[in-house]
């Protein structure tokens, strides 16, 4: 059983361990299996001295709401003085200036950072395949992808190497990979946590959030990173409440709508059973149960993929090799440098979805593509807001399967964007959702149970998961 | 050149104002001119990776100003646009501008033809948007960029096509421009880019209603070169046409010293912007309680101004348009009628013609003779109303006051100690002006006997004589009245 993060701080309080020894621990964990490939950078000096400086902190009783909690980040959150390689090639060498909003609140509470973790490029991906530093391999089976895109972060906190993670979830990438390894992961409320410092792939879907071993662990991180943030317009001003304070497991007359048009097909028999046994659970312990419908279900990943790729097309302009990043050599002129750069520094998959979203937005296509995308986001979002009357929270399986083999999807990128079906809806709608651990399938992979919740309502978000949560093995 | 009769041009035009906000448009760096190059950046506005704009909301009011100075409707709920494209000097490969849901529509602008008539242009919509930075290329390593200018806040103003000569659009641009400065917007200096204008031409025959194929014209960047551009351009279509030719739909650039626009390579303007709602930024929400407040700190407009100092100061048409024609101007008109108020405390009705003359002819002599800006001219409001009381209340002749006046732009001394010290000050002493004049007429016995033969065209000779005699310090009217008051006394003798 993995410790809560109550737990560690009472021991670091007690005296039985220390900062120190926890962060030499994990370092320790990542040095046991470099074959995973969690992590594209390890602070190892750094995470040693800033333990030691939060065991002072300690003795000083200045010690922070997060102190010693080990924090691993996802390659595409910007650190100051470290690299951010968001995965890419182009960005192999590029070192950041400023620190993200999200990871200056978590060093305001002493966490200790101890790396940056592995992703597919940009941020694209469900399998870590597409990461241009090769992939991450799931803890619980080297056969198997860990998910996407925040492979790294999911592997990591599965594997023992951190506490916690921060990832970024625009379509799936948090709560996919923590399905597939087997831990809590969450995507906040759109406008919930700052984006500033989160090198965008899609800015109006992009969600920081948390991974951790429990849902109160996961709040409790989530605590210290929502709010507002005067360097992103978006966040809102809506006040944080105490979200440790809703995990009573009491789930009595809690209404929870069941998707009736995601159950229909193509979700594997132990993933359902998994599904099946959530809600008996649920409605054991008093929680109303209720089929609701989603009319535009069907639209989700079409739309997802269209209003994705085209703000991906704009966000990823800026990498050009004019002023940072990689520029080719063989560049003779400024349209070789553009063209040369882009095509040598991005992957197959970014420039897939480059080239989709520069087409929905050209002239002749806007129309009937991002338009249309747009008002068919509009529909769905109402659908979500529908459904949220008549009940409190959505359940569904996180993926329709457990994690898949190497190889299996990435040949055939339109089975890998199937595979978000279940996840893309959140961000559609800009809701709240988390996967938590909902046992092992046959094979000993883990299956993952997504709940979402109303537009800030975090707290129900995580009072569900917090009592649905089983230990993998 | 002579523009073909048989044709008739229509304009419109789009004019880029540079707002003098304190920082730019999404982050908090400063706007300031002629710094350093890239020294006025942050990761914000470089396009780093993971930053976010933030919009500044003096942008806001700023633009709405202008929008409420035109009669435009100003739109409750705006959207920023991404404009994509590729150049080094525009480090996000997109511009921050609006689309289809611009803050400012409608609207128009008055201007007043050389014939007096007046002519409105509507405008079609005023947008902001975000600058890029600027690319130089004159240095033999490669292109260097200064990317101070990336982001610096700037609105669009578009023109219906409703101009229909070169003159007009000129006339335009310059209302423009009084527009902005007057509201304190910007400082509408075109050679330094502050303000720009691009012009779409067409020509049609003269009696027909539908547009020719318009072309659009860039880089007039000087008031200078708007009309040259502009005739250039469409005798270029005329000539195209009555040879029979169509005129292709291209954009040009105008080449100031060769004087021609050159069309630019069709791969530089084949561009599709790929316009898209900006997910960084919120809609821009305006209510009527925030516009209600601009519009009642509004500075007064320039017609309004004009027509205010034509009615309630007496002073002709001609004045108060050339006074008000520039804001600094006005301002350097009113601050020194206001000077001269406190210190004579007479009617100001009766002090604006004086003090108009000396603005108009001696200031804007010295601002043109010695390229200058108002506020760089060495007499202050508060010392040209000095001098002027001086000559009001008989201090001081016209004549000394001329010489006073081009002291007075050689040092910052008083206007009073400067007459104290040089005794310029005016002689109304009857004693020693008798003597002066008596003087006069004694030597010059023949222009005394033309006088009393009859020709009164000599008097003006005693005048000029006695005040040489007294280096210019005779008090005019004093000499006036003795002078004639001898002569008749030798005429009736
Ligand atoms: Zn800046």
């Amino acid at each position: 059983m993995n410790p809560t993060y109550e737990s560690i701080r009472r021991s670091i309080e007690s005296g039985e361990t220390s900062c120190e020894t926890i962060t030499a621990e994990m370092l320790g964990a990542i040095d046991d299996r470099p074959g995973l490939n969690a992590f594209l950078a390890v602070f190892r000096e750094n995470a040693i001295a800033r333990a030691r400086e939060v065991d002072r902190k300690f003795r000083d009783g200045t010690a922070g709401r997060l102190a010693g909690m080990v924090v691993a980040v996802k390659d595409v959150l910007c650190l100051r003085g470290e690299r951010v390689t968001c995965g890419s090639k182009i960005l192999e060498s590029f070192e950041s200036l400023y620190d993200a909003t999200a990871v200056s609140r978590l060093l305001n509470e002493d966490v200790i950072v101890i790396g940056k973790t592995n992703m597919d490029e940009f941020a694209m991906g469900s399998s870590s395949e597409h990461s241009a530093f090769g992939p991450v391999l799931n803890p619980v089976d080297s056969t198997r992808v860990p998910g996407g895109s925040s492979s790294g972060s999911g592997a990591a906190v599965a594997a023992g190497m951190a506490h916690t993670a921060l990832g970024t979830d625009t379509g799936g990438s948090i709560r996919q990979p923590a399905a597939f390894c087997g831990v809590v992961g969450m995507k906040p409320t759109y406008g919930r946590v700052s984006r500033y410092g989160l090198v965008a792939l899609s800015s109006s879907f992009d969600q920081i959030g948390p991974f951790a071993h429990s849902t109160a662990d996961a709040a409790r991180v989530l605590q210290v990173i929502a709010g507002k943030d005067d360097a992103d317009s978006t966040t809102s001003q809506d006040p944080v409440p105490d979200y440790l304070a809703s995990l009573t497991k009491d789930v009595r007359g809690l209404r929870i709508g069941i998707p009736e048009e995601f159950l229909k097909e193509g979700i594997c028999d132990d993933v359902l059973a998994a599904f099946h046994r959530a809600v008996d659970r649920l409605k054991e312990a008093g929680a109303k149960i209720s089929n609701v419908r989603l009319p535009h279900a069907r639209y989700h990943i079409a739309t997802y993929y269209i209003l994705m790729t085209a703000e991906a097309s704009s966000n990823l302009a800026r990498f050009d090799g004019a002023r940072y990043g990689y520029r080719s050599p063989r560049a003779k002129d400024l349209q070789e440098m553009y063209l040369l750069s882009r095509s040598e520094g991005f992957g197959q998959e970014v420039k897939r979805r480059i080239m989709l979203g520069t087409y929905v937005l050209s002239a002749g296509y806007y129309d009937a593509y991002y338009l249309k995308g747009q008002r068919v986001r509009r529909l769905i979002q109402s659908d979500f807001l529908e459904a949220f009357r008549a009940v409190d929270a959505l359940l569904m399986p996180t993926t329709p399967t457990t994690a898949f083999r190497f190889g299996e999807k990435a040949s055939d990128p339109l089975q890998m964007y199937l595979s978000d079906v279940f996840t893309v809806s959140a961000n559609l709608a800009g809701t709240p959702a988390i996967s938590v651990p909902a046992g092992n399938d046959s094979e000993g992979l883990p299956i993952g149970i997504q709940v979402m919740g109303k537009h800030f309502d975090e707290a129900t978000v995580l009072k569900v998961g917090d009592f649905l949560e089983e230990e993998v093995t | 050149m002579k523009l073909n009769d048989a044709y008739e041009p229509v304009i419109g035009l789009e004019v880029h104002a540079q707002l003098l906000t304190a920082s730019k448009a999404f982050c908090s760096c400063s706007t300031q001119f002629g710094v350093e190059p890239n020294s006025n950046v942050c990761p914000v506005c470089l396009g780093m990776p993971g930053t976010l704009p933030v919009l500044n909301r003096n942008l806001v009011e700023f633009i709405i100003r202008m929008g409420l100075a035109t009669g435009c409707s100003i739109t409750p709920r705006s959207v920023f646009a991404r404009k994509n494209y590729f150049y080094p000097d525009l480090p996000k490969g997109y511009q921050i501008s609006q689309f289809d849901l611009p803050l400012c529509t409608g609207g128009s602008v008055e201007i007043d033809l050389d014939d007096g008539s007046r002519k409105t242009i509507r405008l079609t919509r005023i947008h902001m948007e975000e600058d890029a930075g600027k690319s130089i290329h004159d240095i033999d390593v490669d292109t260097l960029v200064d990317v101070n200018r990336c982001g610096v806040p700037l609105i669009e103003i578009v023109s219906e096509p409703d101009m229909r000569s070169p003159r007009e659009a000129y006339l335009f641009l310059t209302r423009i421009r009084q527009l902005v400065t007057y509201l304190g917007i910007c400082d509408g200096n075109m050679e330094e880019g502050s303000l720009r204008a691009d012009a779409n031409i067409s020509v049609r025959r003269k009696g027909t209603t539908p547009f020719g194929t318009k072309t659009e014209v860039k880089n007039m960047n000087s008031f200078r070169y708007v009309e040259r551009a502009l005739e250039f351009e469409i005798n270029r279509q005329i000539q195209v046409l009555t040879e029979g030719g169509t005129v292709a739909q291209e954009t040009l650039l105008w080449d100031a010293n060769l004087g021609v626009a050159i069309p630019m390579r069709s791969k530089e303007e084949a561009h599709d912007y790929r316009y898209f709602p900006d997910p960084d930024l919120v809609p821009v929400l305006v209510e009527e309680a925030w516009t209600g407040r601009i519009r009642e700190s509004m500075p007064e407009l320039p017609t309004v101004r004009r027509d205010r100092f034509e009615s309630t100061l007496g002073l002709p048409r001609y004045d108060a348009d050339v006074l008000t024609a520039e804001k600094e101007t006005a301002d350097y008109f009113e601050d020194t009628l206001q000077e001269l108020t406190n210190q004579t405390g007479r009617d100001r009705k009766d002090l604006a013609k004086p003090v108009s003359n000396w603005v108009m002819t001696d200031i804007l002599r010295v601002m043109g003779e010695r390229k200058l800006a108002i506020g760089q001219v060495p007499i202050s409001p508060v010392r040209l109303a000095g001098m002027i009381r001086l000559i009001l209340d008989g201090t001081i002749s016209g004549t000394i006051a001329k010489e006073l006046f081009e002291e007075m732009l050689g040092s910052d001394e008083d206007p009073e100690s400067i007459v104290e010290r040089k005794g310029l000050v005016q002689v109304s002493d009857h004693g020693v002006l008798s003597a002066a004049i008596q003087e006069v007429l004694d030597n010059s016995p023949d222009q005394v006997r033309k006088y009393i033969n009859g020709s009164d065209k000599v008097f003006g000779f005693f005048v000029g004589q006695t005040m040489k005699k007294l280096q210019g310090k005779g008090n005019p009217s004093v000499i006036n009245e003795l002078l004639r008051k001898k002569l008749d006394g030798l005429k009736s003798a």
